[in-house]
């Protein structure tokens, strides 16, 4: 669906992206995921061209996206940032109407599709679709942000730690919401977050970036079960690793493809946990 | 008091017509002003080269005094009504500029990548986005600029203009105290008016949802 080649990305003298070469496939959850500076928001944004690379190839179903118009592009890729950034001066129905008028769907056809959308997340339209922003909470405000990019039903949403401006509570009740929708929805989703715990919760696959380059690039189970070396192990952190072999000790295995193989944890992540580990 | 209001009965025509001068002054000088200093002041926030340079220029305009540049005026456009709204019109930039220009660029940043991830044009943006936003702001400048003008136009009698500022400075040359009181305290009205009205434009301006928020 979206395949990087050998994209680089340098700002000033400091390479972000060192050739990245990536495979998403459609209708998956993918997670970018990595500490700060490790260019996993500039990879998010080469998908909808708000960064150019300075060299390599992006494309989406086979397209080189540098032909592609950016904002006819942008039209059809949904895109949820941290900020949540609804437009203050427009009412919620207007915020998630946005792409739809913008693509010049009709009035009626959009005013439906609120309403739908407005359900979906369990807000009621009669209640909050002329509401303004600043009238909703943060948790509101962000379920608006996701279903404004769901808007006119593009293949592809962009996510960029959309919850993590959230109180625990909220952010919790919100992953939850998303994972039962995505089910349904099924759209290739780009998620960057720097939470490995909701990176766990939610991605089908997940992949570890450090200075530009992959580290790992596996789903959630593997990654627990065997992390490929000790920058990952740490990321993860000794206690998710250790929880994680207590439970397949225990026989209540992960969703069906861990099974019942043994796992070995490599020595030098037990020795993390005992420093103390550290959590991304 | 009583010699004063009768300066105001005897008088009253002509003081509705310089008042109704004055007026014309001001609002032809701040409406020129508006025309030029918004599109100006958003041409400014795309081109980040010129626009220290340009808004240095417009400040060492307004460091001219006033009475000075109605002086320059005169050998440029002669004497009377057109030289005072040119002086006046060049007063009204520096806050209609640096309030467009500020309330601009102080739209969220986030809100303007938000608009451009989801496929806004940049037009779409300025239109949709950041003159909704700013235009409160903008309105601020407006005011602002029109108290001043108003204020400022007194002066336009000194070059023939007209305006209230005749009975000004004809009451300070003949030493004529009402003739001079009623031209000032007609200036302050017509300025507190005009703020006033203004006041509840900027209000009307402000977007409903930003209107709990914001109260300036």
């Amino acid at each position: 669906m979206i395949s990087f080649h050998q994209v680089r990305k340098s700002i000033g003298d400091v390479e972000i992206i060192k050739g990245l070469d990536l495979h998403i496939r459609e209708g998956e959850l993918f997670v970018l995921i990595g500490p700060s500076g490790c260019g996993k928001t500039t990879t998010l944004k080469m998908i909808n061209r708000l960064i150019e690379p300075d060299s390599g190839k992006i494309e989406i179903n086979g397209e080189d996206i540098s032909r592609i118009n950016p904002v006819e592009l942008r039209r059809n890729i949904g895109y949820v940032i941290q900020q949540i950034a609804l437009f203050p001066h427009m009412t919620v129905g207007q915020n998630v109407a946005l792409v739809p008028r913008l693509k010049k769907m009709d009035a009626a056809r959009c005013e439906k599709r609120v309403d739908e959308l407005l359900d979906m997340v369990g807000l009621d339209p009669r209640v909050y679709k002329n509401r303004y922003p600043a009238e909703l909470s943060g948790g509101q405000q962000q379920r608006v942000g996701v279903i404004r990019a769901m808007a006119a039903d593009p293949p592809i949403i962009l996510m960029d730690e959309p919850f993590s401006a959230l109180d625990p509570i909220s952010r919790e009740q919100l992953q939850d919401d998303f994972l039962h929708l995505q089910k349904h929805i099924r759209k290739t989703i780009v998620f960057v977050t720097h939470d490995m715990d909701e990176a766990i919760k939610l991605a089908d696959r997940i992949c570890i970036l450090k200075d530009g380059e992959i580290v790992q690039l596996d789903t959630p189970e593997r990654l627990l079960q065997c992390p490929v070396d000790e920058f990952v192990a740490n990321f993860i952190g000794a206690k998710r690793l250790r929880r994680a072999q207590e439970k397949l000790a225990s026989g209540s295995a992960f969703s069906g493809t861990a099974g019942k193989k043994t796992v070995t944890i490599p020595r030098w992540s037990i020795s993390a946990s005992e420093r103390g580990g550290k959590h991304g | 008091m009583d010699d004063f209001l009768q300066f105001l009965t005897e008088r009253q025509d002509q003081i509705l017509t310089l008042l109704w001068e004055h007026g014309c002054i001001s609002f032809l000088a701040v409406a020129a002003g508006f025309l030029t200093a918004v599109p100006l002041g958003i041409l400014l926030t795309r081109t980040k080269k010129i626009n220290r340079f340009l808004i240095g220029a417009v400040n060492i305009l307004q460091t001219i005094p006033s009475l000075a540049l109605l002086g320059f005026m005169i050998p440029l456009l002669g004497i009377g009504a057109v030289p005072a709204v040119a002086a006046l019109f060049l007063y009204s930039l520096m806050p209609l500029l640096s309030n467009t220009y500020t309330g601009i660029r102080e739209v969220d940043p986030a809100l303007i990548e938000a608009a451009r991830g989801m496929g806004m044009t940049s037009m779409q943006i300025l239109w949709k986005v950041e003159l909704p936003l700013a235009l409160s702001v903008i309105m601020g400048g407006f005011r602002t600029a029109t108290i001043y003008t108003i204020s400022w136009a007194t002066l336009a009698a000194l070059i023939g203009g007209g305006g209230l500022g005749y009975l000004v400075f004809t009451g300070l040359a003949v030493a004529n105290e009402n003739m001079l009181i009623a031209g000032a305290l007609a200036t302050a009205m017509l300025a507190a008016i005009a703020d006033f009205g203004l006041r509840k434009l900027q209000t009307a301006c402000t977007p409903k949802g930003l209107r709990s928020k914001r109260a300036n």
